[in-house]
């Protein structure tokens, strides 16, 4: 049985005098795929937003590796990807100075490297075209060719599915059963019909109201 | 998989010199809004002559004042892009979640918004200095003041920028909290040019000019950190 | 634990200590306020230099004071909002902002007001009242920037920075005001700075002042425990105190 990477403890999240959900208690392990459900507006991607530190509006714990989140900041941003609705890319610069851009802070690589990834998400002769003349979709792709050149244990997809087509699905349900089984952890969201082996599910339902204290 | 140690993330003046070098080239794939502050600039000092009084005298009095607000209101317009393009494109949210100390990477941001903007209206400025009407020795003088002062606009503009952030009217909303903070600014940068007029020593005007900026440098990246943190928390 | 406490226990805590505050300040305030006034209006002795129309520093001075005072108290506010998160801090910065900047316009009336007889003019661009300018600006900012943001506690942090950002400006503020003046018209009339002035006329001075904190205090904890029964309307005591209060049940 391996150490959880996150831990959350009673979260309780409140956004706009609205309570999301309360008393959230569940472990983030190695080698798993776990996807967040729920209604729309259940909170699905103020959770991620949460658990990747973008958001400020909960209360409890979070536990990283064991250690309150907040005290092992740059350790916890360090091994964690997160990409989300927007897809962080920079509609003038192209796909190959994007993924320089977004990974620039962290783990700078080769072009050769990067090239390669943006080849397997199909944007090969794509490399110098600014992304603005891309597709949607194909936009979608610039960010999913930084999950190749990922290796920071826990990942958080928030509607990475979005505009992609089929067989770029069966590609992104591909890598995520791989990752989890060289050992990394999936969080993600998506409305799409997904389907992977063995993915565990974390239902959010509305808050109860009217509470003590 | 193992827990990455930390220090196998990139150093922290490499991870400043990514962020400055993106933002100069994504400026420079869209030069029209590099020129929209600089005609901004032209454009209000123009009003001057036309609205006031184009008589040699009165320009030759208010120039260095007129110059000081149209840059200060220049750089004011240019603010609302600082992280508005990154907001909306989700590069923002990225930046913030980089290993990295957040406040070197919002200097880095700064500093390439003053290269974009700052610096081309010091540069701009001996033209309209000679426009209206003011000597050599003030035009320099005046120049000197905005190259030490532009960099403080920049610097507490981007709290401003960072704390409206994706709120409604932010554009206006920006200008009514960060112009009771460039007061200091400008009082010092057009009282030199006044004292140096008068032929009174500016070293002393200069180095207190040079002192703003270092505080704002020293606390102003920390402000606009936490305001861009509590501001995507917000989104 | 400490942090639970903090933040759902204080506001309750306070609500009640706040009730039994209030009816001594309010008394207290308008006892102090009240006898600083009538004595300052009427029966302080003549300025020898401008009759009567001094009399307008016994609300000048207060409010101006209380103006500037206000927002260190916010200042102060603020940093415990960002450092310890809390609740009630924000919630005194959200309920002094709109006091300090009518306290800060009343002493810019009174000013121009004084200025009328003895400078010949509404309004002279002099070094403490643009300061004063400047500060209803500053307050200005602040109220606009609450009311930008919905959500109560982006709204809170989002403020605390920039009255923080903004008390470290202000000592500048003054001081290159101070300089521009000196700069643009020297040797300006100093009335507030006499220094021979009779027990007379600083004694109900100084009553006024006081009375004006404790009412600035009357004012702060009504405004809080309004904004307090706002944000908590959905817990228990809230509840309670309202059945309680109202036999509603």
């Amino acid at each position: 049985m391996s150490e959880p990477l996150l831990q959350a403890i009673n979260l309780q999240c409140e956004r706009d005098g609205r309570e999301l959900f309360r008393d959230l208690s569940f472990s983030i392990l190695p080698a798993t795929v776990t996807r967040v459900e729920g209604a729309n507006g259940s909170g699905k991607t103020t959770l991620l937003r949460i658990l990747a530190g973008l958001s400020n509006a909960w209360a409890g714990d979070l536990l990283w590796c064991g250690e309150q989140r907040a005290r092992v900041r740059e350790s916890f941003l360090r091994n964690v990807l997160y990409l989300g609705h927007r897809p962080g890319i920079k509609p003038l610069l192209s796909p190959l100075e994007n993924l320089r851009a977004l990974m620039a802070g962290r783990r700078p690589m080769g072009d050769k490297a990067l090239t390669q990834a943006l080849a397997r998400t199909g944007l090969a002769g794509y490399e110098q075209v600014p992304c603005r003349h891309l597709s949607a979709g194909q936009q979608r792709r610039v960010a999913l060719a930084r999950l190749l050149v990922a290796d920071e244990p826990l990942w958080l997809l928030d509607e990475v599915f979005t505009s992609i087509d089929a067989s770029g699905v069966a590609a992104i349900e591909n890598l995520l059963q791989e990752r989890a089984a060289e050992g990394g952890a999936v969080v993600f969201t998506t409305h799409h019909n997904v389907q992977i082996a063995g993915t565990k599910r974390l239902v959010l339902t509305p808050g109860a109201v009217g509470y003590d204290d | 998989m193992m827990i990455k140690p930390l220090d196998q993330a990139v150093g922290s003046i490499d991870a400043m010199k990514a962020v400055f070098a993106r933002d100069m080239k994504v400026a420079f794939r869209q030069r029209q809004d590099l020129l929209n502050p600089l005609l901004f600039f032209m454009m209000v000092v123009t009003l001057f002559p036309l609205g006031v009084s184009p008589e040699i005298s009165f320009l030759q009095e208010a120039g260095a004042g007129i110059l000081w607000v149209a840059a200060l209101l220049s750089v004011l317009l240019s603010l609302d892009h600082l992280f508005r393009h990154d907001f909306d494109d989700g590069t923002l949210e990225q930046l913030v979640l980089q290993p990295q100390p957040l406040f070197l990477l919002v200097l880095a941001k700064t500093m390439a918004h003053w290269v974009l903007t700052g610096l081309p209206l010091v540069l701009l400025t001996p033209v309209l200095g000679v426009m209206v009407h003011l000597d050599g020795n003030s035009i320099a003088i005046l120049c000197l003041t905005l190259l030490i002062g532009t960099p403080v606009l920049s610097l507490i503009g981007a709290i401003g920028a960072a704390l409206t952030l994706g709120l409604r009217s932010a554009g206006v909303l920006l200008s009514l909290l960060i112009i009771p903070l460039y007061i200091p600014v400008l009082i010092f940068g057009t009282g030199t040019v006044a004292a140096a007029a008068e032929g009174a020593p500016v070293g002393a005007y200069l180095a207190l000019l040079g002192a703003f900026l270092v505080l704002a440098l020293t606390l102003a990246p920390f402000a606009s950190a936490a305001a861009l943190k509590v501001s995507l928390s917000n989104s | 634990m400490w942090q639970f406490f903090h933040k759902l226990g204080s506001p309750k805590w306070f609500y009640g200590i706040a009730a039994r505050l209030m009816p001594w300040l309010l008394v207290l305030g308008l006892l102090c306020l009240g006898a600083g006034l009538v004595w300052g209006l009427a029966f302080a002795p003549k300025d020898y230099l401008q009759g009567n129309s001094y009399r307008i520093i016994f609300i000048h001075v207060p409010s101006a004071f209380l103006a500037q005072s206000v927002y260190i108290m916010m200042a102060s506010a603020a940093v415990v909002t960002l450092v310890w998160r809390m609740k009630l801090a924000d919630v005194f910065v959200k309920a002094a902002a709109p006091v300090g900047l009518v306290l800060t316009f009343i002493s810019l009336f009174t000013g121009a007001v004084w200025g009328k007889p003895t400078w010949g003019t509404w309004w002279i661009w002099d070094a403490r009242l643009t300061s004063m300018l400047i500060l209803l600006f500053l307050y200005g900012g602040v109220i606009a920037l609450d009311r930008a943001i919905n959500d109560e506690k982006s709204a809170a942090r989002a403020v605390a920075i920039l009255v923080l950002v903004g008390v470290v400006n202000i000592p500048i503020i003054k001081y290159s005001v101070d300089w521009w003046n000196t700069l643009h018209q020297p040797a300006t009339f100093k009335l507030t700075e006499k220094p021979s002035m009779p027990a007379e006329m600083w004694v109900p001075l100084l009553l006024s002042v006081i009375g004006l904190y404790l009412l600035f205090g009357w004012l702060a904890c009504l405004r809080m425990q309004t904004e307090i029964l706002i944000r908590e309307q959905r817990t228990r005591w809230v509840q309670d105190l309202f059945h309680v209060n109202g036999g509603a049940r």
